[in-house]
């Protein structure tokens, strides 16, 4: 309370006297956005440039997260590092389920976001947050190394902007696990998540009367 | 090496009494029922020694009714075709490749496994079983190797429409 009374220059004033105020939530918060343990997990080629990110040139100790779980349990964050195909969805759903709360998702790369190239093929899930609800989003095909920083950066800002109160009072939880169908996993994606687009202009099988090359024409 | 294809083909045709091949270049076509035997002779042959089958795959030509519908230039054959590919290397002889063709009916495309001859085949013709939906006759184990069981249909024909993901739950996708 007295931190958010006092104004920024008092408090930098304050610092150069050695007198340091900081609360509860600023504290934790810096320790667990500079903390945060990802899941030792990729699906194609961006896990690539996620596991040159965490090498010596990009180096991604420098921001606490070079520590990759091998286990959900206790791994902070996913970053679905490549194309989530619907053979590979129940897992994902079930890796992220069995993570302990708080946790964080960053969809890394076109095809985790939306498919990416293999959009309009017939087995690659179009964007992984029809399934588990993701914080930030790294567009890039692969995104390099650096794109890779800048998303656990704003994570961090993410982590950052909340009390921890209110983030460790709301729960993730647990989120249905798909099964695998004729076509493709059932449900198709999870409505609480996420809702089909009323129309959508780049998707070519929204638009209601576009002829199927495969049927012959009436 | 290798013999030119004109040649190949007299030489298999010679060695083996009822066998009848034609050549479209670069590939040779056999009949489905002397599949086996041909490859047994490309094999065993003591020039040839093709012991490696380096690829085999499955070619969707659509009926010529559906083709000319999507509006495509070329005819196609009138009731549509599956043709299984072979490329053949010899490793004990370094050289290849020999390419073969069969040609299947669409509709129920049906053909002696390779595995007999080539245990490699095995992972191939699911493949080919799994996205083309040709059928081995004598394959060991013939399963879905890239898609689940279960899954409906064979995802590589030309004619295969996938799912709608955007569809709302409840509608038929």
């Amino acid at each position: 309370m007295l931190l958010m009374a006092a104004d920024e220059g008092l408090k930098s004033e304050l610092e150069k006297q050695g007198v340091y105020l900081t609360t509860w939530d600023h504290l934790v918060n810096w320790g667990r956005s500079s903390s945060i343990w990802p899941l030792q997990f990729g699906l194609a080629c961006c896990a690539i440039e996620m596991i040159s990110a965490a090498a010596s040139r990009y180096d991604i100790a420098r921001f606490g997260s070079e520590v990759f779980r091998a286990s959900p349990r206790q791994a902070d964050l996913m970053i679905v590092a490549g194309t989530v195909t619907k053979k590979m969805a129940p897992q994902v759903v079930r890796l992220y389920n069995q993570m302990g709360d708080p946790k964080y998702v960053i969809s890394m790369g076109a095809c985790a976001t939306s498919g990416g190239p293999f959009h309009r093929g017939y087995n690659v899930l179009k964007g992984v947050d029809r399934l588990i609800p993701v914080d930030v989003y790294i567009p890039g095909c692969p995104p390099t190394p650096e794109g890779l920083l800048e998303g656990l950066m704003n994570l961090q800002a993410r982590i950052k902007s909340r009390g921890f109160g209110a983030q460790m009072a709301e729960r993730k939880g647990e989120y249905a696990v798909p099964e695998l169908g004729k076509q493709g996993i059932e449900p198709r994606y999870n409505p609480e998540l996420w809702q089909p687009p009323a129309q959508h202009p780049f998707d070519y099988q929204r638009v209601p009367d576009a002829p199927n090359p495969a049927e012959p024409a009436k | 090496m290798i013999p030119a294809l004109e040649e190949l083909k007299t030489q298999i045709e010679q060695a083996l009494e009822g066998v009848a091949l034609t050549v479209e270049a670069p590939a040779i076509i056999v009949q489905p029922k002397d599949l086996l035997k041909v490859l047994r002779f490309l094999k065993d042959a003591e020039k040839l020694q093709l012991d490696y089958l380096a690829n085999l795959t499955a070619i969707d030509y659509l009926p010529a009714a559906l083709l000319a519908a999507a509006g495509a230039a070329q005819a196609g054959p009138p009731e549509g075709r599956i043709d299984v590919v072979y490329h053949l290397y010899s490793m004990a002889q370094k050289h290849g490749p020999v390419v073969l063709k069969v040609k299947l009916p669409r509709a129920n495309p049906v053909l002696d496994s390779a595995v007999p001859v080539w245990r490699g085949a095995e992972y191939q013709e699911r493949e080919a079983y799994d996205l083309y939906g040709v059928k081995f006759s004598g394959h060991p184990d013939l399963r879905r190797i890239l898609m689940w069981e279960g899954f409906d249909g064979h995802p590589m024909r030309k004619d295969y429409v996938p799912e709608n993901q955007n569809a709302p739950l409840g509608n038929a996708a």
